[in-house]
């Protein structure tokens, strides 16, 4: 069974994201709902790309809930989601 | 000026996003008791987030740690190389601890990065008896505080609006860090649906010597402020002081007198300090 993080909450500023580790070579898949998506859709997904990068995390399937989260919030999130994982380590 | 910090969850992000914005002295992102235990972590990587990226303008910026015995050198460790001004230090009962936690900081702060400060917040009767040596037990201790809460709890005493039970270790913490040359900073007035209540009470501290206090909720601040305000009264009776001293030097007289009450250097440190204050909250202007 593989491995599921999750992080955030459904209340306003934040984004609930779940993590899944990925078969080898799937990739990273974005399912993505938020109160802004036509406008920030693209850059959330970018953010989350980031952090799974700057991870070396490859093949992941990350679910996301914003509700209108900064950046920053986004990517403290995705790195909480990771850990909780497994798939980083506690600094 | 440190006149209020406001305190703030730090697994909040619509709190920590707009902390900036209350107008507070500083703010204090907490990772200690306004976070539950199972989201410790998730609170440390937003606060850290946060550091990096929000603009909190003119505000210092404080992060409440969790002790050493809870995770405290991982927050160390996450949130000093992220650029806070100031580390709140929690449950402090000995300089040693201190030490301890400076060092942890020094070690964990990037090359080049403002030196990390701490206040260390003393919460238990061993902590206030200790104070003193808690104050100079490092050169990077830039304030003190009671936690009135946790000190009336192991006290076993209840805590009042009125604050009779924590009169002695508030002017002890106060006397303490006048006399270690560090400010103090007031324990917070828990109830923030009584304006009246929270002003007696900062007014209070002011008196006993305190810089600044704690709020726990923005609408706070004002009263805060207010309290820490110099009174019309106040500052033209500073003015003439100064004129005086001045009137004084230029005729050689060693004696100056205002309103028939001899004027000497601890009252002139006073009325300076009162336009010092009246100017930086732009009540009158600077010379």
């Amino acid at each position: 069974m593989s491995k599921q993080g999750q992080a955030g909450t459904l209340e306003s500023n934040d984004i609930h994201i779940i993590v899944k580790e990925g078969v080898p070579g799937s990739g990273i898949s974005i399912d993505l709902t938020s109160t802004v998506l036509l406008p920030y859709g693209d850059a959330i997904r970018t953010s989350i790309t980031d952090v799974c990068n700057s991870f070396q995390v490859k093949d992941i399937e990350v679910t996301a809930m914003d509700k209108g989260a900064l950046d920053c919030t986004i990517r403290a999130r995705m790195q909480t989601a990771l850990r909780r994982c497994g798939l980083i380590q506690e600094v | 000026m440190r006149r209020s910090l406001l305190f703030l969850p730090g697994n909040n992000p619509g709190n920590v996003q707009s902390g900036g914005l209350f107008g507070a002295d500083a703010v204090v992102l907490d990772l200690e008791d306004a976070v539950a235990p199972a989201e410790k972590d998730a609170a440390r990587d937003l606060v850290a987030a946060a550091l990096q990226t929000v603009d909190y303008g003119m505000c210092e910026k404080f992060v409440r740690i969790n002790s050493l015995d809870h995770n405290g050198a991982r927050d160390i460790r996450v949130i000093v190389p992220c650029g806070p001004d100031v580390i709140l230090l929690p449950k402090i009962e000995s300089p040693a601890e201190v030490v301890e936690q400076v060092k942890l900081i020094k070690a964990a702060e990037r090359p080049g990065q403002k030196p990390v400060v701490v206040m260390a917040v003393m919460e238990t009767p061993i902590g206030v008896v200790r104070a003193y040596d808690i104050a100079i037990s490092d050169p990077r201790v830039t304030a003190i505080s009671l936690g009135a809460e946790d000190y009336t709890a192991t006290m076993g005493l209840t805590r009042t609006k009125e604050g009779q039970e924590i009169f002695v270790p508030r002017a002890t913490i106060a006397n303490i860090a006048s006399a270690a040359g560090v400010d103090c900073i007031d324990t917070p007035f828990t109830d923030v649906n009584d304006p009246e209540g929270l002003l007696a009470d900062t007014l209070l501290a002011k008196s006993l010597g305190y810089q600044g206090k704690v709020a726990i909720n923005p609408r706070q601040i004002d009263t805060i402020h207010q309290a820490y305000a110099p009174t019309e009264t106040e500052i033209r009776w500073a003015q003439r002081v100064v004129e005086a001293v001045e009137e004084g030097k230029r005729k050689g007289s060693g004696v100056v007198a205002v309103g028939g009450k001899m004027i000497d250097p601890p009252v002139v440190a006073r009325a300076s300090r009162t336009i010092d204050m009246a100017i930086a909250l732009h009540l009158v202007e600077g010379a």
